[in-house]
């Protein structure tokens, strides 16, 4: 038996650079290194409360560092890529069914090395909703979350 | 590869993940990342540490620090794998970023629980 003789064409390690779908493909991916950021920073901060109000003061003026809310506003940017794509490929990432049949898949989409089904339709009571409807509702939650957040923070 | 029966797991936590990061960090990093820090708005220790420490509020708390590290350690892992090519280093990224994700969700049930 002889060796598999398929010549597979290397790959650069620079190809999402080479074309704007692909970079923002590869800085949506990124997005995560942002969101363990924060996770972190908001252990860090849930510490410093657990700890002493003299903890918690000491925390605010590294958190204030200009290099520290640099990071933040660049986590900012990320995590609202995030926000927005992520409504954006639900519609087509879930299947949901309520009274519905099953739908035809039109494209593929690729999410965290797994591709998934694009174009999946959610159907309530076997009526089609509008996949703006689904990416609205989205945003309607998020609006109701962070209000709620605000006010129990800041109230 | 980690075992195929593994991943249906870890892609359901990093969707759900996903799904918490795009609902709740947004609002989260504007106050506790810049209008906190930058003073634009003050809240009370007493009753930040009031409100942290109530016991739905450290639930919530550890279930959304965990689905973030999960959703990060999933995303990661592909990003490095795909993105870099590094398909050689499976193994070794896999280990680092579900450990990774493993070490910050026991150190956060720890930080909880002193709160």
């Amino acid at each position: 038996m002889s060796a598999p003789t398929t010549y597979r064409q290397p790959i650069s390690r620079l190809w999402w650079t080479k074309k704007r779908t692909y970079f923002l493909f590869v800085m949506r991916e990124l997005s995560s290194v942002f969101v363990a950021w924060f996770a972190v920073f908001l252990m860090v901060m849930l510490i410093a409360i657990g700890r002493s109000e003299a903890a918690y003061q000491s925390f605010l003026n590294w958190a204030a560092l200009p290099v520290v809310v640099i990071v933040n506003l660049v986590a900012l940017a990320f995590l609202v890529l995030h926000t927005v794509t992520w409504f954006a490929l639900t519609p087509q990432a879930m299947e949901v069914r309520i009274g519905g049949r099953k739908v035809a898949r039109v494209k593929m989409v690729r999410v965290a090395g797994k591709t998934v089904p694009a174009a999946t339709v959610v159907r309530i009571g076997g009526r089609r909703v509008p996949p703006g409807m689904v990416i609205a509702s989205q945003y309607a939650g998020l609006i109701v979350v962070s209000a709620f957040i605000t006010w129990l923070v800041l109230r | 590869m980690t075992k195929p029966r593994l991943e249906p797991l870890l892609w359901l936590l990093f969707s759900g993940g996903g799904v918490i990061a795009a609902v709740f960090l947004p609002v989260l990093v504007v106050l506790f990342g810049l209008a906190i820090p930058l003073g634009w708005v003050r809240p009370d220790y007493d009753h930040l540490h009031a409100v942290l420490s109530y016991w739905l509020t450290r639930l919530v708390v550890l279930g959304l620090l965990v689905l973030l590290l999960f959703h990060w350690a999933h995303r990661f892992r592909y990003t490095l794998h795909d993105g870099l090519q590094l398909r050689r280093l499976e193994a070794p990224l896999a280990a680092l970023c579900y450990g990774g994700a493993v070490v910050g969700s026991v150190a956060a049930l720890l930080i909880v629980l002193t709160l």
